[in-house]
């Protein structure tokens, strides 16, 4: 289950421009990792990097090295489809699909993995997954409708429940409350407790409060100008962070200096 | 046509509150140009029926063939569905290929110039593609023929004999599958290009490789879209005229058999051939099966549109 994640001298290209410089840091698991850091500073960026999306956009690139409990993601031999099954991901704005009911979008990433289940378990893995993602009791009468339908949260959490229901090693979460109102926010926020247990699990948010309230760990960013590349400032305990920051541009960032 | 289509929402503020001049114009035009596309139909309607009841009422020996008007117009019927039928079923799969091989596997240099060749096939004028279909297409196909009727006689649809021409109905088929490829393919690529990147994102990021990533995110989106082309092509090829008057050699009856020389006409294809020869009531059966394709072409529209309405809440529109 959850997995370490250690990235080493990591640099992302988009073509031939450098969007994040530099890059050394070691993902605990079972644990949330926090990533703050003004707009365009390269977070999202290296959040994508994690499990290999970053190279789905034209000229998207990487140098260094990223390792998971031993194994290279970015090896000669791995396979990208391989990494982001062990790695899920869930997105800025939520994306059920939309041609497919609730059950099937929970379904989707098993029928992936061409492994044959019998629909009784798979009726199962669908109300785990649910349940985990604190959606089944909203749900359960209505499993066979578009997912499209639901409320924002309920989305966002049908998409977590989505990603949870192949058993990853490491949950990537790309400002997932962003589009939430508070409320929803909440509830993203307590289900993220309650997955820690069984996943490692990266963050990337704009809300600092969000930070400082759900993460162990955060990593601040930062870009020393436009059309510079974005860096690693500083990684630290969050409540290090937030109280005592190493870097000056951190205390700054979190103060509300700027940004 | 169907009753399924939601209205869409009134704007805030109009009824009572001041409506300015310009949102009065483009109403007005709108809706005018929504009253003028129901006046023309109505106006072509009304034109075949009128001219079509003569042979409507006519005793059946005077209409062409001395069977009665049903069996005058059955054989073309058929021949016009066949011929469709057989476009469709080829062209189809292949330009769904085409649309997602132009979208998501060529190199984009590629993409476009092979989009823009696509294209071009629809600008050909029917004549050519007549011309291309009897003198080109047909007699490579005759080897073809003989070979289907020797391994695959015991299939109906190849019983032969096997046309030494090759001015069969499956060549008419090919050559009205050429013809609506543009068509079909072009709005597949729009709308295999408009499925957001959220989706697929949604299907690369759970693991999908290219293909399953097209077949969760891709293939769904565009189904619609899809289906709406390949009702535009069923349109043309249902009333091509030219090539199938050229290219489709006309004696007999329902068949089937889809490699012999004796095959029924197509509607179109009928009307263009006999009009000139033709005088009293001779034209008004004509028109009167010019009033069965009207009614076949509605009718398959109508279909097409419950097709994609039946899923409606699935379709992503939302």
């Amino acid at each position: 289950m959850a997995k370490r994640i250690d990235v080493s001298d990591l640099n992302i290209y988009y073509g031939n421009f450098l969007a994040v410089e530099n890059v050394n840091v070691s993902i605990e698991p079972r644990s949330i990792t926090a990533l703050i850091g003004p707009s365009g500073c390269g977070k999202s960026t290296f959040l994508r990097s994690i499990n290999r999306m970053h190279e789905v956009i034209p000229g998207g690139r990487v140098e260094g090295k990223i390792v998971m409990d031993g194994q290279d993601l970015y090896g000669a031999d791995v396979d990208p489809v391989d990494v982001r099954r062990q790695i899920g991901m869930v997105f800025q704005r939520p994306n059920p699909f939309p041609t497919m009911s609730i059950y099937e979008n929970v379904a989707a990433g098993i029928r992936l993995n061409n492994k044959r289940m019998r629909k009784s378990d798979l009726d199962d893995l669908v109300e785990r997954s649910l349940r985990g993602a604190n959606l089944w009791n909203e749900v359960k009468d209505r499993l066979n409708r578009p997912g499209a339908g639901l409320s924002g949260g309920q989305q966002q959490r049908l998409c977590i429940a989505r990603a949870i229901a192949v058993e990853p090693d490491v949950l990537l979460m790309d400002e997932p409350a962003s589009a939430l109102d508070p409320i929803s926010t909440l509830a993203i926020e307590d289900l993220m407790a309650d997955l820690k247990e069984r996943f490692t699990i990266v963050i990337v948010t704009h809300n600092m409060q969000q930070a400082a309230r759900v993460s162990e760990q955060t990593g601040f960013f930062n870009l020393s100008g436009v059309g510079q590349p974005g860096r690693l400032i500083e990684f630290n305990p969050t409540e290090k962070i937030f109280s005592n920051p190493d870097q000056k541009a951190t205390e700054d960032y979190i103060s509300g200096r700027f940004g | 046509m169907s009753s399924t289509r939601t209205t869409p929402p009134s704007p805030a503020g109009t009824g009572r509150s001041v409506r300015r001049p310009g949102d009065r114009v483009f109403a007005g035009t709108a809706k005018g140009a929504g009253i003028l596309i129901l006046v023309i139909l109505a106006g072509v309607a009304a034109f075949l029926v009128v001219e079509a009841v003569p042979a409507l009422t006519a005793p059946a020996e005077d209409i062409p063939g001395g069977g009665g008007l049903a069996s005058y117009i059955a054989p073309l019927v058929f021949g016009t569905l066949l011929a469709a039928v057989i476009a469709l079923l080829v062209a189809t799969p292949l330009a769904v290929a085409i649309s997602l091989f132009i979208g998501y596997y060529a190199p984009r240099r590629i993409a476009q110039g092979l989009g823009y060749l696509v294209d071009l096939l629809a600008a050909i004028p029917s004549i050519v593609y007549g011309f291309w279909g009897i003198f080109w297409l047909a007699p490579k196909l005759v080897p073809f023929y003989q070979w289907l009727e020797r391994d695959l006689g015991f299939i109906p649809l190849f019983a032969g004999p096997a046309s030494t021409t090759g001015r069969t109905m499956l060549t008419t088929g090919l050559v009205l599958a050429v013809m609506i490829l543009p068509i079909i393919s072009a709005i597949s690529r729009e709308v295999f290009l408009q499925v957001p990147s959220l989706h697929r994102e949604a299907a690369l990021a759970l693991g999908a490789t290219r293909w399953e990533m097209i077949r969760m995110a891709v293939l769904p989106y565009g189904r619609s879209g899809v289906i709406g082309g390949a009702m535009l092509g069923l349109g043309r090829a249902l009333g091509e005229t030219m090539a199938v008057a050229i290219v489709l050699s006309v004696s007999g009856g329902i068949t089937f058999n889809l490699i012999s020389s004796g095959n029924p006409s197509t509607i179109a294809a009928n009307i263009a051939l006999e009009f000139p020869e033709s005088s009293g009531i001779d034209i008004n059966t004509l028109i009167a099966s010019g009033l069965a394709l009207f009614v076949i072409t509605l009718a398959v529209n109508m279909l097409a549109r419950a097709i994609v309405n039946r899923r409606a809440d699935f379709s992503g529109a939302n």
